[in-house]
């Protein structure tokens, strides 16, 4: 899907946890997230340190949507 | 008696010239000429090659048509038991002709034919319509392709069963053959890792489909004017999954107003997705689909805007071709929309 949105003329980034997939299915502004059942959030955390969590993860995805990428590219979450 | 062959070559290999006579139209000589000696030697009197059809590669690029007609004719007043071409190696125009000609005998004349090139030669795009011999990708892998492609050559003459592409050599073609391993699967495995883990070649007996690319399009100028959209194949839903979209191989995708909401809530939204725990999820489905924090960053004035719609399916299971299909569909969508970028999740 990703990679169809592209192909549109929109840039994309998939945010996802198995990052080998999106690199196999041709994504190319890649943002890793925590695990597979809860992509952006962390159970074990308090509601205020899952919400940070979140929007540093997602910060990162906007900051991976304005930086130009000539190949596939995975923006790692500092 | 043996088996009379029809063997097509170009006009390098018939030692006519290089690129700079390309151009030269099909002619049509007696016996064997050049590479077609080897397959000869192999068939040992079994089969022979009566005739050899030459065409320049340019020439028969730009006149396709023209030089199917002349040389099908040759073909058939020859009643060869069989046609081959090539092998083409990575010569694109070569390899090209090799396929088409080959299709074109077989379709017309119903008589077996066989060719061969290396894989990423153009001419291999035929693969599941021709039968193609995979060689390496110079003339120098020749003493290899003669005998595969001989011996399979024969095979077809005597219309024996073939077996497996892996087995046969040739370009796996979509039509599976039943075969028995020697090796029973967990000592292949283990074998497999224990190459892998050793940094030596192994082939793996289940490929991943390859997959097209798409070049990156360029970033966005300024986040501060833009519209964002949230996509997922998490399967978030409004709750109650009022299109009923399916926990696995999706049939379709939905599309869900979110103008006001800027919270998904364990009352409001849920998951659809039977691939992954759903608990997490239906906790809050901004674990899944970040509403929360979107409306955040469009009040600070990061984004300019988050998109009124979102748009979801499950990818649990679906196939490649509909994702393909709904996310075509959606994408237009909100590029009349005005979008200017999306963030896609998945689980």
């Amino acid at each position: 899907m990703v990679k169809e949105i592209e192909r549109a003329g929109l840039p994309v980034v998939h945010m996802c946890t198995v990052t080998p997939i999106s690199m196999t299915v041709g994504a190319n502004r890649i943002v890793p997230t925590i695990a597979i059942p809860h992509p952006l959030g962390n159970p074990a955390l308090t509601h205020e340190e899952e919400y940070a969590l979140r929007k540093k993860l997602v910060s990162r995805a906007l900051e991976a949507l304005t930086t130009e990428v000539k190949d596939q590219t995975i923006f790692e979450v500092k | 008696m043996s088996y009379r062959v029809v063997h097509y070559i170009n006009q390098f290999f018939a030692q006519i010239g290089g690129e700079e006579m390309a151009h030269v139209a099909p002619e049509l000589r007696k016996g064997f000429v050049g590479p077609g000696m080897a397959f000869n030697q192999a068939w040992k009197g079994e089969a022979e090659i009566v005739a050899t059809v030459v065409c320049g590669d340019s020439y028969f690029a730009e006149h396709e048509k023209d030089a199917k007609a002349q040389i099908l004719a040759w073909v058939k007043e020859q009643k060869p038991d069989l046609f081959i071409a090539g092998p083409a190696f990575n010569a694109g125009r070569y390899g090209y002709a090799c396929a088409n000609i080959c299709k074109t005998v077989e379709d017309e004349l119903h008589i077996p034919v066989l060719t061969g090139m290396y894989e990423e030669n153009p001419g291999a795009d035929l693969k599941d319509k021709v039968l193609i011999v995979a060689t390496t990708n110079s003339a120098a892998g020749m003493r290899k392709a003669a005998p595969t492609m001989a011996a399979l050559a024969l095979k077809l003459m005597k219309g024996e069963q073939l077996g497996a592409s892996c087995e046969e050599g040739y370009m796996p073609n979509g039509i599976r053959r039943n075969f028995f391993e020697k090796e029973r699967g967990s000592q292949r495995a283990v074998k497999m890792l224990l190459n892998k883990l050793a940094g030596k070649p192994f082939v793996t007996e289940y490929p991943m489909p390859s997959f097209d690319r798409v070049a990156p399009n360029p970033a966005v100028k300024d986040l501060s004017k833009a519209t964002i959209a949230l996509c997922t194949s998490g399967g978030i839903v409004p709750k109650g999954n009022p299109d009923h979209i399916e926990s696995s191989s999706a049939s379709h995708y939905g599309e869900y107003c979110i103008k006001g909401v800027n919270d998904l809530t364990a009352e409001t939204y849920e998951t659809a997705h039977g691939g992954y725990d759903p608990v997490y999820a239906n906790e809050d489905p901004d674990r899944v689909l970040p509403v929360d924090v979107m409306r955040e960053f469009e009040r600070e004035g990061r984004i300019g805007k988050l998109h009124d719609y979102f748009y979801t399916t499950v990818g649990n299971g679906t196939a490649v071709a509909s994702a393909k299909a709904f996310a075509a569909e959606y994408a237009k969508k909100l590029l009349a929309a005005g979008v200017d970028a999306v963030i896609m999740t998945s689980t």
